[in-house]
């Protein structure tokens, strides 16, 4: 299963959403299906899209929020799934990319490819709805169940460790961050 | 445990003055009347995080949706946020306004917290995060304000270090 593939199947819901996309592949490949002023692409700080997620969920109830994550991202800060739990917003899907690899920096394997099981760790951290996918079809599904269940969840996406040619686009940084801020601005109501 | 409860609630009273409603916060022996304060309040959303570093996420989330938000930590739970404090709230121009319980410092009895004491200011220096103390209930109301006015101004971190002398009556 290829992550830009399961991200066009999606596309219709991240563009109703506020979405946090990590770095490197992931940012690259959302945009170049088409940037939207409700994505963030958190281009560094590895492990706090979750956070961030989970910031803007609480501070925005009445928009979705959809966390674009990877498994070495969250690998740096699994406390987060605690996190998360603990609060649960209703209103917040975190979807982890898992392609058992630190992709952008080299391909290096990570600990989800040697027994690590994010679906297991999430679940025991206290998120309830927790899910592993390996096909497009079952990864839209699932999307599309947990966005109508109304709880948090998290989805585990197992895809290969393929990517963009370049990660680099033509957004610069502070360009999306105060066009973003500008958008959830535009939609908050507490 | 001879944390004052008084100085604790002009910190907090100042916090909701500047319009503060999300707070996150990791427990510390001088803050534990600050989270009470925080928990017990239904006009704020208090998160309890694993780790310092996931405030700068709850953060920059809140202030992305205009929400103004305070982070209530240790300075070695400054320490170890680090990398966010770099990498997202300076990287993206994020206001953070960061309470960070200076311990370590002369009067410290607790060995393990020595090291932290010596090596917080120049971290803060090093990393030109403008910070001031908070060390007497005259002036802490008014250095809340004027750093939570700086953070929004500038859009960077902010740091007040919570004295001894503030937090502690023995």
């Amino acid at each position: 299963m290829l992550r830009l593939d399961c991200l066009r199947t999606i596309y219709p819901e991240l563009e109703k959403s506020i979405v946090i996309s990590i770095m490197g592949a992931v940012a690259a490949e959302l945009q170049s299906l088409g940037h939207r002023e409700n994505f963030f692409y958190l281009q560094h700080a590895m492990g706090l899209a979750s956070s961030t997620g989970l910031g803007l969920a609480l501070a925005v109830p009445n928009q979705e929020i959809i966390v674009l994550d990877g498994d070495g991202s969250l690998l740096m800060n699994l406390g987060t799934l605690s996190t998360m739990a603990r609060y649960a917003p209703k209103n917040l899907l975190h979807i982890v990319f898992d392609n058992e690899s630190l992709l952008s920096v080299g391909g290096f394997p990570t600990a989800t490819g040697t027994g690590a099981d994010l679906e297991g760790i999430a679940r025991a951290s206290g998120i309830r709805r927790a899910q592993t996918v390996r096909s497009c079809e079952e990864f839209a599904a699932a999307v599309r169940q947990a966005l109508a269940a109304n709880e948090l969840a998290t989805i585990i996406a197992k895809v290969e460790a393929t990517g963009p040619a370049k990660y680099v686009t033509d957004l610069a940084l502070l360009e999306n961050r105060f066009q973003f801020a500008r958008y959830v601005r535009s939609v908050a109501r507490r | 445990m001879p944390v004052s409860v008084a100085n604790s609630k002009i910190v907090y009273g100042a916090l909701k003055e500047c319009g503060v409603e999300i707070m996150s916060a990791l427990p510390e022996t001088w803050l534990v009347h600050l989270i009470r304060m925080a928990d017990e309040d239904p006009e704020m959303t208090l998160v309890r995080l694993a780790k310092e570093e996931e405030g700068v996420g709850i953060s920059a989330g809140a202030h992305f949706a205009g929400v103004k938000s305070a982070m209530l930590m240790q300075n070695h739970g400054f320490l170890a946020a680090i990398n966010g404090i770099v990498s997202f709230a300076h990287l993206y121009k994020i206001p953070l306004l960061m309470l960070i319980s200076y311990r370590g410092t002369h009067g410290e009895r607790d060995p393990w917290q020595t090291q932290g004491g010596n090596v917080t200011e120049p971290v803060l220096r090093a990393l030109g995060i403008p910070y001031t103390f908070l060390d007497s209930p005259g002036s802490a109301a008014r250095r809340i304000r004027q750093a939570q006015t700086l953070a929004e101004s500038s859009l960077q971190p902010v740091a007040l270090l919570l004295m001894r002398d503030l937090m502690w009556e023995e």
